[in-house]
């Protein structure tokens, strides 16, 4: 029998991260109701999703019996009830978007199909969570809440409908084509609406009761576009429309749907008023989405992190395995027990797969944890301006103007007083969720979905097949729909486009980059000091493009100009994943010690994942590298062999001259600077060297980032061989 | 009119089979490797006991089910957060090893004075429940014991089924070989029974009784005493885990009879 693990080996990876880990890590080791859920979905998702897959039924785009058969495993599990309150038959107090994101993470680790289904539902209610009457929250989240023991009721299902115009699927929201018109508005009575509405690819659709629809007055009599709540028992037409043919998440019901149904004045989520005989929504539909959609699509980001993850332990389990069914191999050879693992290649990859994970999954419980901060101010804040007397419109404009301000006054530690004012604080915290969700929703499906690839790669012709292991190929294409769908990456960038450039997320962002600096100093292999480099360049970048002009003299950060704003978002996300990464991991490894059960593997784990950070780290400064060098010299025209641009070039003329009265300036000069010869021939070449006046701070940021780097490949060395070693279970625990 | 229970379970926890399990020796002797680090699992004979004894407190009015668990503090809690979701129960926390190396004698011994110490227990109307086996070590004796250290004679093992008749009595089908099973009757508590698999499926986890159950389980832990279990004179020859042996033959057309007389003779060649 060996001896137990050496001093040395305590500083290896022992083991994979568990649930003890996770909890510190993503900051919920404090609450046993969100570890409850946890083990509740991951339930489901190991045991009815995972079978389910297993057995085929991804094969079919239609709502089966057998995929029906979840929805009440979701009911049972607590999965529906999560977005509820205790008094609307959930068991979660307070804000749930940490919880939302938890439970997306374990379905999405088996199929993100049903992490989408179970997800759908919220949706569909979000509108009246956020902007609903009292009267419409209670009615329906009450009804959707799953039955409590000796209750004789089905749960209420939502479907969330917003696609226009139709054909396409997907949605421009400033284009609404669903209309809304008043067929009868008795005196003193409530107003009958007419709602005409398509729907495409629209989620729940195969089962919803109600739908939660986005349509446009078409009567003089209705101000503007609204929100408004469908139920099938309305009068008229409630047609679930014909299944979507999709190639993924196949787990979830879509359809394209046709309404056209009588509905009273009293659907309008949020309200209305009566002005001149107008109906006035109290909320039009893009401030009822905007509130939606800035939470939701946080955990489908999350989705697609807990896929990387998830490939990790299929991935060893089958490079270790490789060779064992060859006669030639035997227990105890290298190839046997390491199998493909002998190579560096592989290991090195599968160090980038899970390294992206990581980065992805804190950067998205980041945000959700964030929103979960929010939430709760946002209301008080809300109150606060309300008893301020600031109403909506200009005297809205004026009053952000000076809260901004003072949030800035704040942050330059001109007026601390303000540490306590609401509406202050939520401005900062604001400023930050803004850029949060976009970058996890565009970074994680994104640059997710491009390593998600690279994990199925990593299984050979295995992982294209419905056998794989962990069922990488089905995650593999469903991450492009996550990519899509809830805004696609175009939506993202614009947003992060104009919401990165605000002052008070600046502000805090140069404050970040100080914070790395201080955490590089206390645990130099994180990889910090380059993240901060990174993030200085990005700002440099940043400033420089607000201020320059290309080379035909139009202006480089314009919204329509994408291929700057958007290259920009892209690289900004890079540094938020890679933050929070290291965030995470410093928690872990001030907070693990306190948990005895992390005691034996923490030094290894912390170290190991220490490294992933500093691979991750130098991923993101190597992009930023990339993208802000291009951007800064790539709009500048090249100059080329003509008199103008010639103008610095030295003559073989005149370089003879001079060669008399300082001898070997001729040689010198050909080797540092452009030559035309007295034939008028040059060097071949695009043209004379590009110059860099006004650019030199920018040369010597990137020269000293790439010093930076300094290290990074030795911990992907690390990481790498501990991958080698790492215990993994002897069989996937999926499906149940 | 039934009479209801007080139904003490005694369960802990074992490491998740899946995972890889390789004995190493360690400072305090024998041990599984990582096993702090291992993800675990309610031992599956003890998570039988504890369906069985809320299935049977919910037809007995006015019943109470405690579970009785040894184990690091840390382990027991995140088994909790499963086990607290499946059926109403009161956890009675002891802050020590779950480990399958260790005494079953000294064990019981914490065992017993954590079920005598309950303080609302009504020792007349005792039943005591727990694995005839374990995941992690399969002694057979511990629950014996335990029993024993608290005065109850009536015991029942390998028990796949209780039922109360209408005079209060109890029926017992305890494994046999064959598979066939032993009928026992118990006129009344207190009785202590080992059960093996009985006959409910696994419950779904329900959050709702989760967030009732952890009202009281999170305190139980933070209240944990530690608890040494006593290992002197205890000494280990030799550990290894079970082989796995595979000899395959295949023989067309063999009558049963063949089929019976080769395997009686393999197995006494056992």
């Amino acid at each position: 029998m060996p001896v137990a693990a050496s001093e040395k080996q305590k500083d290896d990876l022992q083991a994979l991260p568990g649930d003890e880990v996770r909890q510190v890590m993503w900051r919920f080791a404090g609450r046993y109701d969100l570890q409850m859920l946890v083990q509740s979905a991951r339930e489901v998702a190991r045991g009815p999703v995972a079978r389910l897959v297993a057995q085929g039924a991804r094969a079919d785009h239609g709502w089966t019996p057998a995929k029906n058969e979840l929805l009440k495993a979701y009911d049972e599990s607590g999965i529906t009830g999560v977005f509820m309150d205790p008094e609307q038959g959930g068991f979660i107090e307070g804000p749930k978007n940490l919880a939302l994101a938890l439970v997306a993470f374990e379905l999405a680790w088996v199929d993100a199909g049903a992490a989408t289904g179970s997800l759908a539902g919220c949706l569909a209610l979000a509108p009246i969570h956020e902007r609903g009457t009292a009267e419409q929250q209670q009615t329906y989240l009450s009804r959707c809440a799953p039955a409590q023991p000796g209750e004789a009721r089905l749960p209420w299902r939502g479907a969330f409908c917003l696609t226009e115009p139709i054909p396409y699927v997907g949605v421009d929201t400033g284009q609404l084509g669903g209309k809304v018109r008043i067929v009868d508005w008795p005196e003193g009575g409530e107003p009958v609406l007419q709602v005409e509405k398509r729907g495409r690819f629209i989620t729940n659709m195969g089962f919803a009761n109600f739908v939660t629809a986005a349509v446009e007055s078409d009567d003089p009599r209705i101000k503007g576009t609204l929100m408004v709540i469908l139920e099938e028992g309305d009068p008229g037409t409630f047609d679930r429309g014909t299944p979507t043919r999709k190639l993924v998440h196949q787990l979830s019901s879509t359809c394209d749907p046709v309404f056209n149904l009588r509905v009273p004045a009293s659907r309008i989520i949020g309200g209305y008023d009566v002005r001149d005989g107008v109906i006035v929504p109290h909320y039009n539909h893009s401030e009822v989405i905007e509130a939606v959609f800035r939470r939701t699509r946080v955990t489908v980001g999350i989705m697609t992190s807990a896929k990387l993850l998830s490939a990790v332990e299929p991935v060893i389990r089958y490079q270790r395995s490789r060779f064992r069914g060859g006669a030639a191999t035997g227990p105890g050879s290298p190839r046997y027990d390491l199998g493909l693992q002998m190579k560096e290649d592989v290991v090195h990859r599968l160090v980038d797969v899970w390294a992206t994970g990581e980065a992805s999954a804190s950067l998205g419980f980041e945000a959700a944890r964030l929103f979960d901060r929010l939430d709760p101010m946002e209301r008080l804040r809300d109150r606060v301006l309300a008893e301020r007397g600031v109403g909506g419109g200009m005297a809205a404009l004026r009053a952000r103007k000076q809260i901004n301000k003072d949030a800035l006054a704040f942050l330059c530690g001109e007026r601390p007083e303000l540490a306590d004012d609401v509406v202050v604080q939520t401005a900062l915290l604001d400023s930050i969720a803004n850029v949060l969700c976009p970058a996890c929703k565009l970074w994680n499906t994104g640059v997710g979905s491009r390593m998600m690839r690279e994990a199925v790669s990593l299984m050979g012709g295995y992982g294209i097949t419905e056998d794989c292991p962990g069922f990488l190929g089905y995650k593999w294409m469903d991450s492009q729909l996550e990519a899509t769908y809830e805004g696609p990456e175009a939506v993202q960038r614009r947003q992060l486009g104009v919401t990165m450039t605000d002052d008070l997320f600046l502000m805090q962002f140069r404050g970040w980059i100080r914070e790395l600096r201080r955490v590089a100093n206390d645990h130099p292999g994180t990889g910090a000091c380059a993240l901060a480099t990174a993030m200085q360049m990005w700002m440099w970048t940043l400033e420089h493009l607000r201020e320059s002009k290309d080379a035909d003299g139009a202006a480089l950060y314009h919204s329509s100009r994408q291929g700057v704003t958007f290259a920009l978002a892209d690289a900004l996300c890079w540094l938020l994943a890679s933050r929070a990464q290291i965030q995470d991991v410093l928690e872990l490894a001030r907070m693990g010690p306190e948990n005895p059960a992390l005691a034996d593997g923490l030094p290894g784990l912390v170290s190991f994942l220490t490294d992933l950070c500093h691979v991750q780290s130098a991923h993101a400064a190597g992009e930023v590298g990339r993208i802000c060098a291009e951007l800064v010299f790539g709009y500048n025209r090249h100059p080329r062999w003509g008199e103008q641009d010639c103008a610095a070039c030295y003559s073989a003329t005149e370089l003879e001259a001079w060669e008399s009265l300082i001898p070997g300036i001729d040689g010198a000069a050909r080797g540092l600077t452009d030559v035309v010869e007295n034939d008028g021939s040059h060097q071949q070449k695009a043209g004379p060297c590009a110059r860099y006046e006004g650019l030199e701070p920018f040369q010597r940021m990137r020269t000293r980032m790439d010093g930076c780097l300094t290290g990074s490949r030795l911990a992907k060395d690390r990481a790498a061989d501990a991958l080698t070693t790492v215990m993994i279970p002897e069989a996937a625990d999926y499906p149940r | 009119m039934s009479q209801p229970f007080h139904i003490v379970v005694c369960g802990s926890i074992v490491p998740d089979p899946l995972q890889m399990l390789e004995p190493v020796t360690g400072a305090a002797g024998p041990a599984l490797k990582n096993e702090m680090m291992l993800p675990a699992v309610l031992d599956p004979w003890a998570a039988h006991a504890l369906f069985e004894a809320a299935h049977l407190a919910a037809k007995h009015a006015g019943s109470k089910v405690w579970l009785v668990s040894l184990g690091p503090k840390a382990k027991l809690q995140q088994v909790m957060l499963t086990v607290a979701q499946k059926v109403p129960f009161e956890l009675v926390a002891l802050d020590g090893p779950a480990s399958g190396f260790c005494d079953s004698l000294a064990t019981a011994q914490v065992l017993a004075d954590a079920v005598a110490g309950i303080p609302a227990l009504n020792r007349d109307r005792l039943l005591l429940f727990g694995g005839w086996e374990s995941a992690s070590r399969g002694a057979g004796s511990t629950m014996q014991i335990v029993a024993e250290r608290l005065g109850i004679s009536e015991q029942f093992q390998g028990v796949d089924q209780l039922t109360v008749r209408e005079d209060g009595s109890m029926e017992i089908l305890e494994r046999v070989e064959g598979g066939r099973h032993l009928v026992s009757v118990c006129s009344a508590p207190p009785a202590a029974f080992g059960w093996a698999t009985g006959h409910l499926p696994e419950p779904r986890n329900n959050p709702q009784v989760g967030m009732t159950n952890m009202k009281t389980i999170m305190p139980a832990l933070q209240r944990a005493k530690a608890s040494a279990v006593a290992a002197d004179g205890l000494r280990f020859a030799a550990v290894n885990v079970p082989k796995l042996q595979r000899q395959t033959r295949v023989v067309k057309d063999m009558p049963p009879e063949e089929i019976a007389r080769e395997l009686v003779a393999w197995i006494r060649e056992k």
